[in-house]
């Protein structure tokens, strides 16, 4: 590894998460979804319980790879009422560290924001999304993405009716 | 307009209309806490959310700042949260464990069963000074059933179990499923909604709008090989909406997926199919084949009078209603759980709670769209009018008519008149001695849930 062999990484990683958000924005969720392993998980805790465990706990959400792509469906339904007309999103990214894990994946956690618009409101998501991310032949997979609000419950929002 | 008129209710005709003022006016909304919140008996918390001594929970309840705490002597005890000395609150958490409690204002120290036990400087108030009168004040009435806990802010009035009414029948259903009693999981979903939260007591309820608005929930069981394939309103069974007495309400329906307790279905997995039936077993041998049929392949949504929900159907979800003002309401969604259950059993109820239920569900949120868009259609006030009416004149009516909404909102209209009870049933208005004889018609045992 060369000396700005750190630098590097994260330029990479965040270009992936830079790249993550404008198709969550964009609502391309297929292609979204598709940077997702056939073995992932999706996590979002409960805004009381953020260390929540979802073998145990009672959190917002947690998708193996065949609900997480059921959601996608969904947000793309015209029956997914609460989502249509969509809302507008713009995600900001920031604060990202990334370390290697021993079985040579990364660990990456990032500060997040998102302003929902709709029906004449916005209001913010804002927390902080840890990943797994795998070296696939030259590109990055998600095989673990947890999303863990910072809000003290969604008085705001109703639901979590957007990815996070 | 006068109260009375706040509602039409024709039995004749079979029309049952609700004035949108019920849902939008500031002066209902006071005279619902004064008539309804300050009078009922109202939930507080499960005994499972406060396991060892010295475990607390804080709440708000009609309004005021509560916390309730397991003392030594396993006794739960119940206090306002606000401190006798000059009103700070003293519990700043939502939950935790303490040993005293002490108000971090002027180090006011209370024992968990709210008695002062110091105060600084105590020879400065003089040789009166009683702590005896100062410890920690409670509401006037506190009650469980079945490690459910409710507080009344009305010092008179019929017992817990009493006011339950037919409720308690269902509760017992929902309770009776565990071998070794229920327990609240960690984790509660929190929410809100711009609406006024009686709608959420009707959508609790409502099987009518299952399939439009949940469309999306059931084509995605219908994906992983469910039976609701070509699901429509008319081919689905019927259920039951009841009336139960004092406002409690329940929609009651026949599953056709599984039900983790005790009905096994593909989408659980091969491996659970085994102890799923062996749960089964141990109901039928317990409560024989009907009770655990019940148990087992029916589901209920039911209502507890004025503001708690019993969700009984892919899981059991605990959901508790605060008004706020008019046009709002804060939500929090607690999972129920038996105790017994495995690592497997849990994980399998824990992936079907998920699916529908919660903010982050298949279905939650659209029904969150579907309340809202209701109080933002209130502000056009020369519609003044909301019909209830559905199956009004049928005999026996099921979960995708509106007897269990219309019992609620007679209920409702009787307190707001002052009144403790109503004939909650679609029946003529009963003179009083019918009246005791239509409880029995208003049991569940008249209309059957469907065939076996």
């Amino acid at each position: 590894m060369t000396a700005d062999g750190g630098c590097s990484l994260r330029a990479t990683v965040e270009e992936f998460l830079f790249r993550e958000a404008a198709l969550l924005d964009e609502w391309r969720l297929e292609e979204w979804v598709g940077l997702f392993t056939d073995d992932a998980r999706y996590v979002v805790p409960s805004t009381d319980l953020p260390e929540g465990d979802p073998k145990r706990d009672l959190v917002f959400i947690d998708d193996d790879i065949i609900r997480l792509r059921a959601r996608t469906a969904r947000l793309n339904s015209r029956y997914s009422h609460r989502e249509r007309p969509r809302s507008r999103t713009r995600r900001f990214v920031s604060n990202v560290r990334v370390e290697e894990t021993d079985e040579g994946h990364l660990s990456v956690s990032a500060n997040v924001l998102v302003y929902r618009f709709r029906s004449g409101e916005g209001a913010p998501y804002v927390g902080t999304v840890e990943y797994i991310l795998r070296r696939d032949s030259g590109d990055l997979r998600i095989a673990y993405r947890r999303a863990v609000l910072d809000l003290e419950d969604l008085s705001w929002h109703g639901a979590v009716s957007i990815i996070f | 307009m006068d109260i009375q008129d706040l509602i039409i209710d024709d039995r004749k005709r079979g029309v049952f209309r609700v004035h949108r003022s019920c849902m939008t006016s500031s002066d209902l909304f006071q005279r619902e806490r004064e008539l309804i919140f300050d009078r009922c008996w109202i939930y507080l918390g499960h005994e499972s959310e406060v396991e060892r001594p010295g475990d607390y929970r804080r709440r708000t309840v009609a309004g005021r700042p509560l916390f309730f705490v397991r003392g030594k002597d396993g006794q739960i005890r119940v206090f306002f949260n606000s401190c006798p000395h000059r009103g700070a609150t003293i519990c700043r958490r939502d939950a935790g464990n303490a040993e005293v409690l002490r108000c971090f204002y002027h180090a006011w120290t209370f024992n968990t069963r709210g008695e002062l036990i110091g105060v600084p400087r105590r020879e400065a108030y003089g040789p009166d000074f009683d702590p005896s009168e100062l410890g920690l004040k409670k509401p006037p009435r506190v009650d469980s059933y079945r490690g459910f806990y409710f507080v009344s802010f009305n010092a008179q009035g019929e017992d817990l179990v009493t006011y339950l009414a037919g409720g308690r029948d269902y509760l017992d259903l929902v309770v009776d499923q565990a071998e070794e009693g229920m327990r609240v999981i960690p984790g509660s979903n929190k929410y809100a909604m711009k609406a006024n939260w009686k709608l959420l007591a009707e959508n609790s309820l409502d099987g009518y709008h299952l399939i439009p608005t949940h469309r999306t929930y059931v084509d995605y069981m219908t994906g992983l090989g469910t039976d609701d394939s070509g699901d429509t309103l008319a081919a689905r069974p019927p259920g039951a909406g009841r009336a139960l007495g004092n406002g409690h309400c329940v929609s009651e329906n026949i599953a056709r997926n599984g039900r983790p307790i005790a009905r096994w279905h593909p989408i659980f997995g091969e491996e659970a199919r085994e102890r799923i039936a062996r749960v089964r077993e141990r109901l039928v041998q317990k409560y024989g084949e009907d009770r655990a049929y019940r148990m087992a392949d029916t589901s209920r949504n039911l209502l507890i009078y004025p503001n708690l929900l019993i969700m009984d159907f892919v899981a059991i979800s605990i959901r508790y209603i605060e008004p706020v003002s008019p046009d709002r309401m804060k939500v929090t969604a607690w999972h129920l759980v038996p105790r017994e259950e495995s690592d497997a059993a849990l994980t399998t109820r824990l992936d079907s709670y998920l699916t529908f239920l919660g903010p982050g569900g298949f279905a939650t949120p659209d029904d969150v769209e579907a309340l809202e868009s209701c109080q933002a259609g209130f502000r056009a006030t020369e519609a003044e009018w909301s019909d209830i009416s559905r199956g009004m004149l049928t005999p026996c009516p099921g979960t995708a008519d509106e007897l269990q909404m219309r019992g609620f909102w007679r209920q409702w209209h009787a307190n707001m008149q002052g009144l403790d009870t109503t004939d909650v049933q679609d029946g003529p208005p009963a003179t009083s001695q019918a009246a005791a004889a239509s409880s029995e018609a208003g049991d569940p045992g008249h209309c059957r849930t469907g065939e076996r």
